[in-house]
């Protein structure tokens, strides 16, 4: 680099454009907080679907599965599953029920984790609750 | 060796290399059940395969950092380091840590885990990379802070140099966007959300400026370039990454219930993402040309060149590719972002911290400046392994997710699983590419056993 650009004016751009970015990140976040209400029917998150998000959580299911396509790519995407499912809890929950404890030979499976009644029922709601925001038309299509 | 706390370095570069050697070897059973699916079920499923996988990764590269500092930090701001006790303490406490959460991983059920350790009281697990029990990640936080402590107090004490403040304030902010893991609102959307704010604000924000300056102060040490020129290059750099990175984050907010506008901001500053990686590729060629002096490790050298040009394709040229919304809604979730995130991390994060561990080890283990000239063969031919077969198990993987892609939401609109067998040539030649991977890393670990004579000295020329 020339004479002309001097540490000082790198230093300078360093500073300056680090704040400008940070400052503007902060307002998008802002604005982002304030959208997203009309996006996300968070009136909708009823205490059986924040139970279901805490079962997700404590049982690891995004160390396969992706959900709204992050995650794992071992497993189905789960984002939509609930209208892959043909918009049915019954079948969310008769899949995870049914899963053989040892497995499926040669294949990948699902464990067997043992949830309650009630813990299925949250997981399915959670699920549902998940597939109904507004997430720009993503999954291409019913596949995920 | 400069002066004597630099020492403390060589415990964090031995558990470092340590955890990278687990991390392969689960990356091998994950890999397996990739395409044996039953492989270790149900003892080990993926998703446990894959907490080791990703978790010692990150503790490995946090070990890296860290040893990194201990080292540099001294040299730089020329005095010892604040308090090398503590940072023993503190290298046990980590160690510690992450061996039992490890341990917690594999010997229980995830949910019995998160039982054990009071999730419920403070809910934060069970998110992608932030597995681990809050008490861990309290305990994270408390190691960070001690190892913040003693590197900010050293380089407040001593002589400060561009180096060592960069280098500081990207420590401070991987502290600082850490803490965002305790965030864990009940609504998902919000959740994600800051969830990016420790991921992709470390990878591609406050790492970068680590990155940089570790490569810096390597790229001072091999050349002898003139410290004002390598500065300049650091500020440009590290400019650019936060100029682009911050905004970048938004290719993140594409298809999770954000506003639709992240889409035309994290599609242009995601596309900008690739220029500070670019222009460390040319930094590091420049100030090799320009080299004042002939150092005698040839190896660090090569880890520097690899390091530069590796992390251009893998974080720069594979992040481009599905950074642009209209392509991102295909890739989105497929094995391509698992194709850019292998040689991202390997090119950029892994590396860096073989190049200061090359650097600094034959030092720590008082052979002078370099290791002999047959180690150091051993140690180039773990480098080409290594870097080839990560090439191989990117390139594989993007075939498998160009081909996923086409099958489960172009064409046919196939089913996940149906999808995933069709493809599975490329996950085999993956996992031989892995096994390829694992000889480099068993000749790498080799290396440091070869004795042999004893190298030149550096040759001012």
């Amino acid at each position: 680099m020339s004479e002309f650009f001097t540490k000082n004016m790198a230093r300078n751009i360093y500073f300056g454009g680090s704040v400008f970015f940070i400052l503007l990140f902060l307002g998008l976040t802002f604005d982002t907080i304030r959208e997203l209400p009309k996006r996300d029917h968070r009136e909708n998150i009823t205490e059986q679907v924040a139970h279901g998000k805490l079962i997700w959580e404590e049982n690891n299911c995004i160390g396969c599965h992706s959900l709204l396509g992050e995650g794992a790519y071992f497993a189905p995407e789960l984002g939509n599953v609930y209208k892959r499912y043909g918009n049915s809890k019954e079948a969310i929950i008769g899949f995870i029920k049914s899963r053989p404890v040892d497995g499926i030979e040669g294949r990948r499976s699902m464990p067997q984790f043992n949830l309650t009644e009630e813990e299925l029922d949250a997981i399915a709601e959670f699920l549902k609750w998940t597939s109904e925001v507004n997430t720009e038309n993503w999954p291409p299509n019913i596949q995920g | 060796m400069q002066y004597q706390s630099q020492a403390v370095a060589k415990p964090y570069f031995i558990a470092a290399l340590s955890l990278f050697v687990v991390q392969i070897i689960f990356g091998l059973i994950m890999g397996m059940q990739y395409v044996m699916g039953d492989f270790l079920f149900p003892e080990i499923p993926f998703n446990v395969a894959r907490m080791v996988h990703t978790n010692t990764l990150i503790i490995w590269i946090l070990f890296g950092f860290m040893g990194a500092s201990y080292f540099l930090v001294p040299e730089e701001a020329e005095r010892e380091l604040e308090s090398p006790r503590l940072a023993i303490i503190t290298f046990w406490v980590f160690l510690a840590a992450a061996g039992l959460t490890v341990i917690g991983y594999l010997s229980v059920p995830y949910s019995t885990l998160a039982k054990v350790t009071g999730n419920h009281l403070l809910p934060t697990m069970g998110r992608e990379f932030l597995e681990q029990p809050t008490i861990t990640k309290i305990g994270i936080v408390l190691v960070a802070l001690s190892f913040l402590y003693n590197i900010g107090m050293t380089v407040l004490k001593g002589r400060k140099t561009v180096v060592s403040v960069v280098l500081v304030t990207g420590l401070v902010g991987l502290a600082v966007f850490f803490l965002f893991s305790f965030y864990n609102p009940e609504n998902l959307i919000l959740d994600k959300y800051f969830w990016w704010w420790v991921v992709h604000l470390w990878v591609e924000g406050v790492w970068e400026l680590i990155l940089g300056s570790i490569l810096a102060f390597v790229l001072i040490k091999t050349t002898g370039v003139d410290r004002e020129i390598i500065d300049k290059w650091l500020y440009v750099i590290i400019a650019m990454a936060l100029i682009t990175g911050i905004i970048g984050t938004g290719h993140h907010y594409f298809w999770i219930g954000t506003p639709g506008y992240w889409q035309w901001l994290g599609s242009v500053f995601g596309a900008l993402e690739p220029i500070p990686f670019f222009l460390m590729t040319i930094f590091a060629f420049t100030m090799i040309n320009k080299r004042r002096r002939n150092h005698p490790n040839k190896a660090v050298t090569l880890w520097a060149m690899g390091t530069a040009v590796l992390s251009f394709i893998g974080a720069g040229v594979w992040g481009f590719l599905h950074t642009l919304a209209p392509v991102n809604y295909y890739t989105h979730g497929t094995q391509i972002t698992a194709a850019h995130g292998h040689m991202a991390f390997f090119g950029a994060y892994a590396m860096i911290v073989l190049t200061i561990i090359s650097y600094a080890m034959p030092i720590l283990r008082g052979r002078g400046p370099a290791n002999s000239h047959s180690a150091q063969v051993v140690e180039m031919w773990s480098f080409w392994f290594m870097s080839v077969a990560m090439v191989f198990i990117t390139l594989f993987l993007t075939g498998a997710g160009i081909l996923q892609i086409w099958l489960q939401r172009f064409e046919d609109a196939l089913p996940f699983m149906v999808v995933q067998d069709k493809i599975s040539i490329f996950y085999w030649m993956r996992e031989g590419a892995g096994l390829i991977f694992m000889i480099g890393l068993i000749l790498y670990i080799i290396s440091f056993f070869v004795k042999g004579k004893d190298a030149p000295e550096v040759v001012e020329v």
